[in-house]
């Protein structure tokens, strides 16, 4: 990789101050330092904020039903806490199914939300055409490459890259809220507008401003025993999603009180199927119904000749994930 | 959860002792075995290769100053500056270089990856960081990436290979028309890296006239030769060594262009040069499998006997080099076949030249031959494992050639009983179990029974130890342990108590370590040493343990020396000076005196998820024979990944290529899928005892090819009986089964 400068600022205010250009901030560095080695990220100086105040950022708090969740928190330890698994299993899920052990240890939740695609052409430098990587240069992939793994969902004529991870999925479907300090000091957003989609520019990933560190999740009604995360790949572990689908469930009698329902592997951001909530809630569960609105969650969809089974197989997902949380004990 | 794994198999008739490893404690603490690891004199200088970002073209202009500015750089080789160097023959040529493009020797760019430059600075960082600063500009041309592209051309391997023949037996045209079952199927396979863990490196240093090569190597001998005659230097002035091989497949056996490279620039620079050629680049290096069709016409009659068969394959090779490693003469020579024709095509693009991988020839098409086989059994209605007992053979149909042995039914029966096969439904989605519909496949392994010549110096010594040096190669399959093996056994001497060496090129040359002819070749020469010890002792041939013991120990000199050379039946001892100048003569398999095979049978299990299909693999179950097996431990072991290979290559291998580009677009192992444990529950290896005395001295078949042919046609029946579906192209995706 090219030289850069290793920081360690003591606390995140000054980390903040520290940040922008072309200084990074450096947590587990599962994708910085993977990127930097291919010379798709270079970075002048690394901030690295994994000792920021004494763990201060690395919590899990709940309180009543709302849950709290520092940014530095690994993976694995969100992973394996057991309030977590028993009264918001898709967050757990989420977690364990992605990486590896190895990875699980080392990356943070706040960078791990950050992860960048693994398009191919995003990721080898060697490829004249990515506009993600070079704006204005062109997409690869939409220009005969080869898409199995893209997008169907938020793509654009720029670009078809795939959000790779599974834990933002939980966190958008749970109404998550980021925790952010800036240079203007500490605000929130909803999760919902942390990710943007590619449009024109597919190299502003996030809605994030210069210097902008993320330090907490909260989510101000995280008790959703009956849900789960579905991750459908190639392998039984170590691979990322084709499709997958972050599913909550609240049943009144038969009635479905409420729905949470995101999908991953198919969009090029974290995605919420809004409208296939709005057709389920206040009915009951049906194979027919959960069809339905997996239809309509698909609606927009724009495929290749590669990745046109991603609609299909994101479908089955998401009607598979909810036929199951049905059966479940409420 | 059942234990999977038997931790030391029982050594049944016919097998040698489950001692552990030879070098297990080192393996498992880590200890610098490999080539990458040996201490080099004085402060090396490191290699970056900077490859192609094109697959067709010319360079046109580079410019250096970015990179030659970057602190520590010591040197950048291309095309403009290269040293002269003599041209590389490839295998087809007698040599072994993997293609017929030299090194560095000009602009013209033929396959993604192509090396077009070295960067040596006195830190890797340092060589890697100029890397992104070479400016090189290229004029570049629209390749042909693969089948059904434009630019392809095809030719009869006949045009490329003038030894090669068709096979021709009986009218197999008139005999499938008239049979009262037939099918008429393709199947394609894709193009496969083999990936093993330890990268493609090569250090290089100099010493005066003589070269020294650090190099994980399937045959240090003929990498010795080969570097000598490219860089113009006596044979006797270069020495590889590569003490352990951590994996190789195949992928390890030729020369490729990074040898030339560090040692131009180790000369240059009057330092040690350290190259490794890393993961993405070491998909376009040194070779991959390559991607085949397959078309197969097969028929039976009423009762189930085979009468023809025709089978055609499309290998998709270089433009550069029509590498291409054929197989129908051996698939046509496994059943009971009463008319058989074969034609082998190669279709070149711009591609890398493909090379072998791990049962090279047997993977693609005893696919082929062994899922049409269980289509017409389907077709027949007759049970699979039946239809392949009632068509067993004792000779290779084509040319009357008897087996020396050949225990497939006894594989069968064995794998069946382990796996319960009997009473199997033969309805497709006949089995579920909640939303997984179960269903289970068959397929029969087979690999040729391959040897090359060997020697092997044994030494003995009066007190009871001894010590075995021959240049063999140890890739993980556990060679060394069997070569004290079968000295121990010979000379009554505890194995433990004798060290080998192997791994050098200084030492005397063994075979090349491919086509399973290691334990075989090396074995035979053992016990021709061990034979001329008998002789300067004057011991009987069938004289005791305690004798043996006894004439040692009462040898009037401390040690005895001795070299013993063994040649294959059907070679002449000219093979012995072969083997001296590096090369490779390989007999065995489909031969014109004698068919020598090691079979196998594979049972399967899948489950698939009725409604997102994905595919699960519970429990496999494979039985195998193949003669004298040395070491039931490493043969389990051999067995046990060639299994789990299998799964792989079913399921999840593939190399994916951007058909406007050529180029491979999952070179990481991130994407680039083999199984992982999760995927693989229960595994079972039965090693069915089996006696041959004709194939070598003492009758070992080589397995490490063997488990992993088949499997995907198993696995792919296994699929269709679950859900009715049949799939002919592998891998078998999610996709393909919505």
């Amino acid at each position: 990789m090219r030289p850069f400068r290793y920081e360690r600022p003591a606390t995140a205010a000054r980390a903040v101050a520290a940040a922008g250009g072309e200084a990074h901030f450096l947590a587990g560095g599962t994708t910085m330092v993977d990127l930097m080695k291919l010379d798709v990220m270079r970075p002048e100086r690394l901030l690295d904020i994994t000792q920021l105040e004494d763990g201060r950022y690395d919590f899990i708090d709940w309180d009543g039903k709302s849950l709290r969740i520092g940014a530095l928190t690994a993976m694995a330890t969100l992973a394996d806490d057991d309030e977590v698994r028993r009264r918001v299993p898709m967050l757990s899920d989420a977690l364990w199914l992605a990486a590896s052990p190895q990875i699980r240890k080392a990356a943070r939740i706040g960078g791990n939300v950050l992860q960048r695609t693994r398009c191919a052409y995003f990721r080898d430098t060697s490829y004249a055409q990515c506009n993600k990587r070079e704006p204005g240069s062109g997409c690869a992939a939409l220009d005969g490459g080869v898409t199995r793994g893209h997008a169907v969902l938020g793509t654009s004529s720029a670009c078809i890259a795939t959000y790779p991870g599974d834990f933002a999925q939980s966190l958008i479907a749970l109404d998550a809220v980021v925790e952010i300090l800036g240079k203007d000091g500490p605000r929130a957003v909803r999760f919902a507008e942390l990710h943007r989609q590619p449009h024109s520019r597919p190299d502003i990933e996030t809605t994030l401003e210069e210097g902008d560190l993320i330090v907490a999740f909260s989510i101000p009604d995280a008790d959703f025993p009956r849900s789960r995360y579905l991750k459908v790949r190639d392998r039984e572990s170590y691979a990322y999603a084709l499709a997958s689908t972050a599913g909550a469930l609240r049943m009144d009698g038969d009635v479905v009180a409420d729905i949470r329902i995101a999908l991953g592997g198919v969009a090029t951001v974290p995605w919420r199927a809004r409208e296939a909530e709005e057709m389920l809630k206040g009915s009951s569960i049906s194979e027919d119904g959960l069809e339905r609105a997996a239809e309509a969650a698909f609606a927009g969809a724009s495929t290749t000749e590669d990745n046109a089974y991603k609609v299909d197989l994101g479908k089955r997902t998401m009607v598979r994930t909810f036929l199951e949380l049905a059966r479940m004990e409420g | 959860m059942a234990q999977n794994y038997d931790p030391a198999p029982e050594a049944k008739s016919n097998m040698g002792q489950p001692i552990p490893r030879y070098e297990a404690v080192q393996k498992v603490t880590g200890a610098k075995i490999y080539a990458d690891d040996l201490p080099v004199p004085g402060r090396a200088a490191y290699g970056w290769m900077v490859t192609s970002a094109i697959a067709k073209g010319r360079i046109t202009s580079i410019d250096y100053t970015a990179a030659k500015s970057v602190p520590g750089v010591q040197l950048i080789l291309t095309h403009e500056n290269r040293p002269s160097l003599a041209d590389i023959k490839t295998f087809a040529g007698g040599g072994l270089g993997i293609t017929d493009v030299q090194p560095l020797s000009g602009p013209e760019v033929h396959h993604d990856g192509q090396p077009v430059a070295l960067i040596v600075a006195d830190t890797f960082e340092a060589a890697r960081e100029a890397s992104f600063k070479l400016a090189i500009s290229y004029a570049e041309s629209s390749p042909t990436a693969t089948f059904g592209d434009e630019g392809t051309v095809e030719k009869n391997l006949s045009e490329v290979n003038p030894r090669y023949e068709p096979i021709r037996f009986n009218d197999a045209d008139a005999a499938i028309t008239n049979s009262a079952h037939s099918i008429d199927v393709e199947y394609y396979t894709p193009t496969q890296h083999h990936n093993a863990i330890e990268l493609f490196s090569t250090t290089a240093y100099w010493d005066g006239p003589r070269l020294v090569l650090h190099e994980p190597s399937q045959y240090v001998w003929g990498l010795r030769n080969a570097s000598a005659s490219m860089m113009e230097v006596d044979a006797e002035n270069v020495r590889v060594k590569s003490p352990f091989v951590g994996g190789a497949f195949g992928s390890k056996a030729a020369l490729t262009h990074r040898t030339a490279l560090a040692a131009m620039a180790a000369k240059q620079l009057g330092r040690p040069v350290k190259l490794v050629a890393m993961r993405d680049q070491g998909f376009t290096h040194s070779g991959h499998r390559q991607e085949t069709r397959q078309r197969v016409r097969l028929g039976c009659d009423a009762n189930g006997k085979l009468t023809g068969y025709d089978h055609r394959q499309w290998e998709f090779t270089a433009r550069t080099t029509p590498y291409s490693n054929g197989g129908l003469e051996k698939t046509v020579a496994m059943y009971d076949f009463k008319a058989a024709r074969t034609d082998n095509y190669v279709v070149q693009g711009d591609r890398n030249v493909p090379t072998f991988m791990r049962s090279p020839a047997e993977v693609p098409t005893v696919y082929a031959l062994e899922a049409a086989m269980n289509e017409l059994a389907a077709k027949a209605g007759i049970d699979p494992v039946e239809f392949r007992k009632m068509n067993d053979t004792r000779v290779n149909p084509v040319n009357g050639v008897p087996y020396t042995s050949r225990s497939l039914n006894e594989c069968l029966d064995a794998a069946a009983e382990r796996f319960g096969w009997t009473g199997r439904n033969p309805e497709a989605r006949s089995m579920r179990d909640g939303d997984w519909l179960i269903g289970w496949g068959c397929s029969i392994a087979m690999y040729p029974t391959q040897m090359m010549p060997s020697t092997a110096r044994l030494t003995v010594r009066r007190n009871g130890t001894a010590f075995i040096e021959v240049a063999a190669h140890d890739v993980g399959t556990g060679c060394y342990t069997i070569a004290a093996q079968a000295a121990g056994e010979r000379l009554g001497i505890d194995p433990r108590r004798i060290d080998v060496r192997m791994g050098d090129s200084r030492l005397p040359p063994g075979p090349i370590s491919g086509g399973s002819i290691s334990t075989a070749s090396v074995t035979s020469a053992i016990a021709k040493a061990c034979d001329l010890v008998d002789e300067r002792l004057g011991v009987a041939k069938d004289a005791s343990a305690e004798e043996r013991s006894a004439a040692l120990s009462g040898m009037a000199m401390p040690e005895l020396e001795v070299v013993g050379s063994w040649v294959p039946a059907g070679m002449d001892e000219s093979a012995i000076e072969s083997l001296y100048k590096g090369g490779v003569r390989i007999s065995g398999g489909a031969g014109e005196e004698r068919t020598m095979f090691a079979f196998g049978a594979e049972m399967v299990e899948v489950r698939v998820n009725e409604r997102t299909r994905e595919v699960r693999v519970p429990r496999i179950v494979g039985a195998f024979a193949a003669g004298r097996i040395m070491n039931p431990r490493t043969a389990h072991s051999q067995y046990l990944g060639g299994l789990i290979w299998g799964i792989g290559s079913a399921l999840h291998e593939a190399t994916e290529i951007d058909h406007k580009r050529a180029r491979y677009v999952n070179d990481n192992i991130a994407e680039y899928l083999i199984p992982v444990n999760a995927d693989i529950e229960q595994v079972d290896i039965i090693m069915v005892p089996e006696v041959d005395e004709e194939v070598n001295i003492l009758g070992v078949k080589g397995i490490g090819e063997l488990a992993n042919v088949g499997t995907p046609a198993a696995i792919t029946d296994a699929i269709w009986h679950a859900t009715g579906i049949r799939i002919r192209d592998l891998p078998v995706r999610i996709e393909k089964l919505l």
